[in-house]
């Protein structure tokens, strides 16, 4: 070895890359302010439009009068459905096969629908001629429940379906009814819980809810008369997606629209779908030739924009007097809204909720899903998770409690006993998936020592015995969770959104310098792409990560990408960001060998450099190679250090984790402590641990939210009741519980660097945790099922109904 | 609408404007000095990501009207430190990680600045219950709240250096 040479270790430590805790380069704008996201672009002669929404849940729009609204100095326009027609964008295409109103046509069918669009010159004018316009609307009957739409004579939501049976994802069987989706065997399951030794039953309700980013969605459209450029910044957790679906329905050219995706205040699914408010500031500026911004407010946001879950879980679960889980059946009513606003991957209408065996080798099992229209918000969006898997953990790891009950058996070892085995991956469920690698015995034991499982379970049998003496009001709860999550769509061969393949992408230069820019189909929200994905690069071709510069989110300059949801950018776009590096070491290892005057096969890789085999002293690092591809002829090889990827993943990856809460729950109040959350996350390679660690908190956070008290209600009129952060639960620094994170690595062995994806499990695996601790509390008195959110009035609640105030 | 002439001192600087009477101190910030650090939320001072320092006290600036803040001292995150000199909080919230999508951090670090004030050496439940009034959906608060005792914890020992 050359003396300047440092040693090994030192160099790979110097690129920062896999496996490093390192800094993320985003902080430094973000902690000075100058973060740029939609609401702070400001353009010369910008106008502000804002929405005339719908006081109704469902109503016959009679007239529209804008007269007043257009005369208020400053208004330019006031868009309806009428203006809209002519350009045949008064009704859009929703990612899941539906269509839905731009603004009203005919008639509103959920509250705080767009029914016009005002565009004014600044927000206070257009918010005063939004209260101007005059809308006389004709009240109908209204249906909130998913249940009762199904009713023979329910009044007929989408009269634009009128007689058409057949819908995007197969037939439909009522007026109100959108699709069934089938999967696994009905016969042979119903057999096993004909004839198995025990079955239990439970509907199990996963409630209404919302994303609820703390930045808004939002846009700014600009069109340029002059060379026919539509620009668009916006909140898109997917910008290719939303350039392609914006050309198809506004005939403007692919390549004259650029969608740029700023930096974005969070997403969590909320910014995946296409919203009105594109659509409307889109018409505006094309109609007025400057540009229009367009931001919701709040209430808007948690009235109109994509909701997630509400779906009603029916199951069974059959098994063997010690245990052994023979079958499960699931049959689940889906609640979507007024419009079908899902996006999901199109060929499966609801998600992959046939995840729900979840990590147990369930042997028969089937799953019904009937999606059914009511006058809610359109979405059913995958809030922080991969397309209705939370739906689906949550429904098994209740449905495993509840047998826990049935047999009288210890929930924990009841898991245990019914686990896959490590030995049975790739493991083929019954529902149709290929889990591709686990351990989930490993990590399950490792959670239930960390935690002290046996002393709690002590000790929970001396509170109980308190609790019956009269010593204690406080019960204690153990929720446990075992998850298991699919992310990474998807294989193109099953995975599209409105046809397009869910591959993604990655692309890199290298410049003579020996630095370098690699460019990608995704958009970070706050996941650190910028840090992570230089990091895989790095440690993929030798160069530093801080000599790394990374760009996401503009369709001019970046490759055609599938964005960024469903935990799929580590097992998609990493995955391309890795095999765009190995086509760079492959060309950069011929240009080394021929600076070193050997054969190609003759040097090797290490670290930051190809080296001559058996003569280490021998080498050529990467920045030196970086310069001679620019500066040498070389002899049957291309100038330039170029490479892109598109990478169609062979799998999904399969992430998934062991989550355990203690909670102290007082039986008077109904209010609730987190003694203890202990979060273990299996997946696999792991990027950067700082990294996962914050996104194990926050994806937690979210979960206790929706769990302990977050959700989108409506009354039976239709009436929205948690439009404000004073109604929809959003729990600050006080209420948050503190976490313990811990791992295992299982690596994915079809993803190039054996990395899983890890922003979702924690919303996946923690909702169950902190749902059972509190059903577990209360588990000696009798309860079987108790639907969430248990804020502290249902919590009081069960404890009443068990009549446990005396 | 009549417009009011105000004068405020916003960062150290001197600022005069005219607004309506109804116009929020956030806007006037925003879009009439370009002033883009704070966020919109929420508009109903529930999420603090509009929270600025107005004379020595953590306001939401969503709830405050331009015109009640006529004569005031402003600071917001532009005014805490620069590329060559980052406030403590900034450095400690880059170091322990105490954000992610970053919309909330300019109110949260605005916000911790001056509680730090108001409480030097606080444990961490204080701090918990003194940044309340900030939510953040992206990171939990644990590396928050880690971010805020440990830039304490700088505040104090250079102070004590000093001393
Ligand atoms: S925007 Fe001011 S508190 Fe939310
Ligand atoms: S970092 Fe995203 S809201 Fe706090």
């Amino acid at each position: 070895m050359n003396e300047m040479t440092p040693p090994k270790e030192e160099r790979s430590a110097a690129l920062k890359g896999l496996g490093c805790s390192r800094k993320r380069v985003e902080d430094a704008r973000f902690t000075q302010g100058k973060g740029n996201y939609v609401d702070d672009i400001k353009m010369p002669g910008m106008l502000f439009g804002d929405f005339v929404r719908s006081p109704y849940a469902h109503a016959r729009v009679k007239s529209i009068n804008a007269d007043k609204a257009k005369a208020l100095p400053g208004v330019i326009a006031v868009l309806t459905a009428a203006d809209l027609a002519p350009l045949n964008l008064h009704w859009m295409p929703t990612l899941a096969g539906d269509k839905q109103m731009v603004l009203a046509d005919g008639k509103v069918l959920f509250q705080g629908q767009e029914v016009a669009f005002v565009v004014a010159t600044d927000r206070y004018v257009a918010a005063d001629a939004v209260e101007l316009v005059e809308v006389e609307y004709e009240e109908l009957p209204v249906i909130v429940d998913p249940f009762k739409a199904l009713a023979k004579d329910a009044t007929v939501l989408r009269e634009d379906l009128e007689g058409n049976m057949e819908g995007a994802h197969g037939p439909r069987r009522h007026h109100n009814h959108i699709f069934t989706w089938e999967q696994g065997d009905k016969e042979a399951t119903e057999k096993v819980l004909g004839s198995a030794e025990v079955v239990a039953e439970e509907m199990v309700f996963y409630h209404r809810t919302h994303p609820c980013p703390i930045e808004t969605c939002g846009c700014v459209a600009s069109m340029d008369k002059v060379n026919g450029k539509l620009t668009v910044w916006g909140t898109f957790q997917a910008p290719h997606a939303v350039r392609t679906v914006a050309s198809l329905i506004s005939g403007i050219a692919e390549h004259n629209i650029r969608i740029i995706s700023p930096d974005i205040g969070g997403g969590f699914g909320n910014k995946v779908g296409v919203y009105p408010g594109y659509i409307c500031a889109i018409v505006a500026s094309i109609v007025t030739g400057v540009p229009v911004k367009w931001v919701e407010d709040r209430m808007e946001n948690l009235m109109a924009t994509a909701f997630a879950r509400d779906y009603w879980m029916k199951g069974k679960i059959a098994a063997t007097k010690d245990g052994r889980i023979t079958g499960l059946w699931c049959h689940t009513t889906a609640d979507h809204g007024a419009f079908d606003a899902c996006a999901d991957p199109s060929k499966f209408p609801a998600g992959f909720m046939n995840i729900c065996t979840g990590s147990y080798d369930i042997p028969t099992a089937y799953l019904a899903v009937d999606g059914v229209y009511t006058n809610k918000a359109p979405g059913g969006v995958a809030y922080r998770c991969s397309f209705r898997v939370t739906e689906a953990a949550y429904f098994i790891e209740r449905m495993i409690e509840v047998l826990a009950i049935e047999l009288g058996m210890d929930a924990a070892e009841l898991r245990a006993k019914n686990f896959i085995r490590k030995e049975q991956f790739p493991y083929q469920s019954a529902l149709g998936w290929e889990y591709d690698s686990g351990d989930y015995h490993t990590a399950w034991d490792k959670a239930l020592k960390a935690v002290g499982y046996e002393d709690l379970r002590k000790e929970q049998a001396q509170r109980i015995a308190d609790f019956k003496a009269g010593k204690t009001r406080k019960l204690l709860g153990i929720g446990l969770t075992h998850f298991t999550e699919i992310v990474g769509a998807g294989p193109v061969k099953n995975c599209d959104i409105l046809g397009l393949g869910m591959f993604d992408s990655c692309e890199i230069r290298i410049h003579p310098t020996g630095s370098a820019i690699a460019r990608l189909g995704t958009i970070s929200q706050g996941q650190g792409h910028a840090t992570t994905f230089a990091q895989i690069l790095a440690s993929e071709i030798g160069i530093p990560a801080d000599d790394i510069t990374l760009e996401e989110g503009d369709t001019d300059t970046a490759p055609y990408g599938l964005g960024t949801y469903g935990s799929r950018s580590t097992p998609v776009a990493g995955a391309a960001t890795a095999m765009a590096g190995r086509k760079i070491r492959a060309k950069a290892q011929m240009i080394a060998a021929y600076l070193l005057e050997v054969h190609d096969g003759d040097v090797e890789w290490e670290v930051d450099r190809f080296v001559v085999k058996g003569a280490p002293e021998r080498f050529k690092t990467m920045k030196e190679i970086a310069f001679a591809a620019y500066n040498q002829a070389i002899p049957g090889i291309e100038p330039g250090l170029e490479a892109v990827s598109y990478y169609d993943p062979p799998n999904m990856t399969y992430p998934f984790g062991a989550y355990i809460c203690v909670m102290e729950i007082d039986v008077d109040t109904g209010e609730h402590e987190i003694r203890q959350f202990y979060a273990l996350d299996d997946c696999g390679t792991r990027i950067n641990p700082m990294i996962i660690e914050g996104q194990v908190h926050g994806g937690a956070t979210e979960g206790y939210a929706i769990a302990m008290g977050q959700e989108i209600a409506y009354d039976e009129i239709g009436n929205v009741k948690t439009g404000t952060l004073m109604d929809f639960f959003l729990p600050t620094a006080w209420e948050t519980p503190h976490y313990i994170t811990d791992h295992t690595v299982t690596p994915s062995p079809h993803h190039p660097i054996g990395a899983k994806g890890v922003g979702e499990s924690p919303n996946v695996g923690s909702v169950p945790a902190f749902s059972n601790a509190v059903h577990d509390a209360f588990r000696a008195f009798g309860l079987r099922q108790a639907h969430m959110p248990h804020d502290h009035w249902r919590i009081w609640k069960i404890a009443n109904d068990l009549g446990l105030h005396g | 609408m009549g417009k009011m002439h105000i004068k405020l001192t916003v960062n150290g600087k001197e600022e005069e404007l005219l607004a309506e009477p109804r116009e929020l101190l956030i806007h006037v910030l925003r879009e009439e000095l370009g002033i883009t650090g704070p966020h919109i939320g929420c508009e109903t001072s529930h999420c603090g990501a509009c929270t600025v320092d107005m004379n020595g006290k953590s306001v939401k600036s969503c709830t405050v009207f331009a015109a009640q803040a006529n004569g005031a001292e402003i600071t917001t995150i532009e005014g805490l430190g620069n590329p060559d000199g980052l406030h403590v909080l900034q450095e400690m919230f880059k170091e322990h990680h105490g954000l992610q999508c970053g919309f909330c951090t300019p109110g949260m670090i605005t916000r911790a600045y001056r509680f730090l004030q108001e409480n030097p050496d606080p444990t961490e439940e204080e701090v918990r219950f003194g940044m309340s009034g900030n939510l953040c959906r992206c990171t939990g608060y644990q590396n928050i709240v880690k971010a805020i005792l440990a830039a304490a914890a700088e505040m104090n020992a250079a102070k004590e250096a000093a001393q």
